[in-house]
């Protein structure tokens, strides 16, 4: 299939070695991945803290991008989640209905990458290597506003090599939040130092997540604090292979 | 858009919807109190849990979810027809009616209706509204003693301390801590007094069984009001509401517009939706309904107080106005993360919590209020246990639009947030400008060490207080796209 990447702007300038492992995944798994090079964010940031005039024209472009292709992927369960829920309600309060309709069109193609892979291309096996302990942090906007469910995890069990530890208090909120980690830091961090307190309890030597976001937040608390513990991207650990290491 | 009706909202200087800090002000001294988070922690997993329990015994709590929700949709959409039909029922059974249309005008209505009966003191029932309102205090004014008889609003009372959850309004203090308040404020308490909930719950029967017995006015809210006939409803654990309900022989319920159901067969829905997600049990110990006046048993003076306090201005706004369709029952402070670290207090209102966020900056306006609908990470654990299926974050979303909305048009200079997602949005308007600043960015791998970034300037320092940021790579993902496959997006062809 040719698929079409939605890197995010996170990905893009921080973390670009997410973006690398989904594209050497899926080309893997025998597709062509296309970056269509005019894409800039998704307008999350914007939205969420209430600048919605400011998402707008970010809205527009994601759907000026990508109305074309036949599907589409992002590493990422909040930045897929704001394409499926907030572009729509976003282009109707401002009452552009056409850009609404066109929006929940391309929402409708757009999917986070563990539901592309066991959904759409209907496979769990994707014949990764990785021999670390690793747990698993089900990010709150793929746990709750995607409904992944047990997709990454079934997509993980699969790993040739992997040590999979259950996190305790998994589906609790790692407290990053957006704009929310900033504007509310003491109660933000304080979710954090309970999050990092599960994550080093189960003696993972990696803590992976679909949200490049979340395990920026998970990652600078447990670096801050020289854990010994690290957080990977669940592309990185699907795209590695025994030939890659 | 939303439509302006003129609604006016709840009053300034009377009531508690407002807090005097903003939340991460507040919430930054509640952290700091471990005692506090201990507590929290504590009572909200155990509840969670039980919860959880009695909500998966149903295999149709979705379809109960849906029906709770599409009754307040229906109620709220016809709520002048249904309130007029609960005034005429409840006048024709020998009730009276009184419509509040704020807080100083239902303390007026109160204290004109217990000074008619000549008492001194009144009991009262459990009841947010009332605390919303600030009817202690405006009775107090008036020199009329007002006894919360609610085992927790008790302990609140007599500590002069203010509710930090709605379901249980003493979730912050301990045991030892309720032991000092009791020796302290309670008369005739036994200086022997032990810290053992049987003692305490001992000490605070006999000292209520006083003045349960020469109440002569009880004064109560109402969980549900049941317009075709009139009929009110309290639902409660402890016993003591149901005493205030039916010794005293005057009964004064004020209540929210907004808590009127149409008929009996609704009701049937919200007596299995409110015990589940409230106290996690299958049913509450207490449920009393009254319906105006019976001759001979009960009070026979009954009033009803329809209060308005800004709900009418919540109303206006068609996508706010689904936080009316709260029945009160705490499931979302439960399930809430920041809640649970932050406590009740830290909100500044009676509702705290995530429904508070919404329920509160409509009431007061969203200036009044404005770090509320902040104060959420947006995990939309609250939205997954609302039992009326109250989208919140979607909700705070909205707030949050309405707040910078709001404040664009108050203020002539634009704050600095504003002027910041202002220019984030022009530069990823446009991918060249936005390749640029990628570029820039890569500035700060002058900032790291060891390829971590461990401080950075206002407003980020607020990250970087207790989080390391990564260094910027070499290369942006774009550039390493193009150095592999050109100016293309790397279609074939």
């Amino acid at each position: 299939m040719r698929i079409a990447l939605f890197v995010t702007c996170l990905a893009d300038g921080l973390f670009p070695q997410v973006g690398q492992a989904t594209v050497r995944l899926l080309e893997r798994l025998g597709h062509e991945v296309t970056f269509p090079q005019a894409q800039t964010c998704c307008g999350q940031m914007h939205t969420n803290t209430g600048y919605l005039r400011e998402a707008l024209p970010l809205v527009r472009r994601y759907v000026d991008v990508f109305e074309d292709c036949e599907l589409v992927v992002v590493p990422s369960g909040s930045c897929t989640g704001s394409v499926r829920h907030q572009h729509a309600m976003v282009a109707r309060r401002f009452g552009d209905e056409a850009l609404a309709r066109r929006a929940e069109a391309v929402a409708a193609r757009t999917f986070e990458l563990s539901e592309l892979l066991v959904d759409v291309l209907g496979v769990e096996d994707v014949g990764a290597y990785y021999p670390h302990r690793v747990t698993y942090h089900p990010t709150c906007h793929s746990l709750r506003l995607l409904r992944a469910g047990d997709r990454p995890l079934r997509l993980l069990r699969n790993v040739a090599g992997i040590d999979l530890v259950e996190l305790p208090d998994a589906e609790v909120c790692c407290g990053f939040g957006g704009t929310f980690a900033i504007k509310n830091g003491a109660v933000s961090t304080a979710m954090l130092a309970d999050k990092m307190r599960s994550v080093l309890a189960t003696g993972a030597e990696v803590c992976t997540a679909g949200d490049s976001s979340c395990l920026m937040h998970i990652g600078g608390g447990l670096s801050r604090l020289n854990a010994g513990t690290a957080t990977i991207h669940l592309a990185e650990i699907l795209a590695s292979t025994q030939d890659s290491r | 858009m939303i439509t302006f009706l003129g609604m006016p909202y709840a009053p300034r200087g009377v009531g508690h919807l407002r807090g005097e800090q903003p939340f991460p002000v507040a919430a930054r001294a509640a952290l700091a109190d471990t005692q506090l988070r201990r507590n929290l922690g504590k009572a909200t997993r155990t509840i969670r849990a039980k919860r959880a329990a009695v909500v998966a015994e149903l295999p149709d709590w979705e379809e109960l979810r849906a029906a709770g929700q599409a009754i307040k949709q229906h109620t709220l959409a016809r709520l002048d027809h249904y309130l007029e039909q609960l005034e005429q029922q409840v006048t024709a059974r020998g009730g009276t009616v009184h419509w509040a249309r704020d807080a100083n005008e239902a303390n007026r209505i109160v204290t004109r209706l217990v000074r008619g009966t000549g008492a001194a003191e009144v009991v009262k029932v459990k009841s947010i509204v009332t605390d919303e309102i600030g009817l202690n205090e405006a009775l107090a004014d008036a020199g009329i003693a007002a006894h919360e008889t609610d085992l927790a609003e008790l302990i609140v009372q007599l500590g002069h301390d203010r509710p930090s959850h709605i379901l249980v309004p003493a979730i912050h203090r301990n045991r030892a801590e309720i032991r000092e308040i009791f020796l302290r404020e309670m008369p005739g308490v036994d200086p022997g007094l032990s810290d053992t909930p049987a003692a305490l719950t001992e000490a605070a029967r006999l000292y209520l069984r006083r003045r349960f017995l020469s109440a002569r006015v009880g004064i109560s809210g109402a969980n549900f009001a049941i317009a075709e006939t009139g009929t009110l409803c309290v639902v409660e654990s402890e016993g003591n509401g149901r005493m205030c309900l039916t010794l005293p022989d005057t009964l004064i319920t004020v209540m929210g517009i907004e808590k009127v159901i149409p008929s009996w067969r609704d009701l049937e829905v919200f007596l299995q939706l409110l015990p589940r997600s409230s106290t996690g049990e299958r049913m509450n110990p207490y449920t009393s309904m009254w319906t105006g006046v019976t001759p001979g048993d009960g009070p026979q003076r009954v009033h009803l107080v329809l209060l308005d306090n800004g709900r009418t201005a919540a109303l206006a706004d068609p996508a706010g106005r689904q936080a009316l369709h709260c029945i009160r029952c705490s499931a979302c402070l439960n399930v809430c993360p920041v809640y649970e670290r932050a406590g009740g207090h830290a909100y500044g209102s009676v509702y705290p919590g995530p429904i508070g966020a919404v329920l509160s900056p409509q009431l007061t306006g969203v200036e009044d209020n404005a770090s509320l609908p902040y104060a959420s990470s947006l995990c939309g654990a609250c939205y997954d246990a609302c039992p009326v299926r109250i989208d919140i974050p979607s909700l705070l979303v909205h707030l949050r639009a309405r707040h910078v909305e709001e404040a664009a048009r108050a203020r002539r200079v634009p704050t600095a947030e504003a002027v910041a997602m202002a220019a984030a949005s022009w530069v990823m308007a446009s991918p060249a400008r936005y390749a640029a600043a990628l570029r820039t960015g890569r500035a700060g791998r002058a900032l790291h060490r060891g390829g971590r970034i461990r401080r950075l300037p206002p407003p980020l320092s607020a990250w970087t207080a207790a989080r390391d940021v990564p260094a910027p790579p070499a290369q942006t993902f774009r550039e390493w796209w193009r150095h592999e496959h050109g100016d293309g997006d790397g279609t074939a062809g």
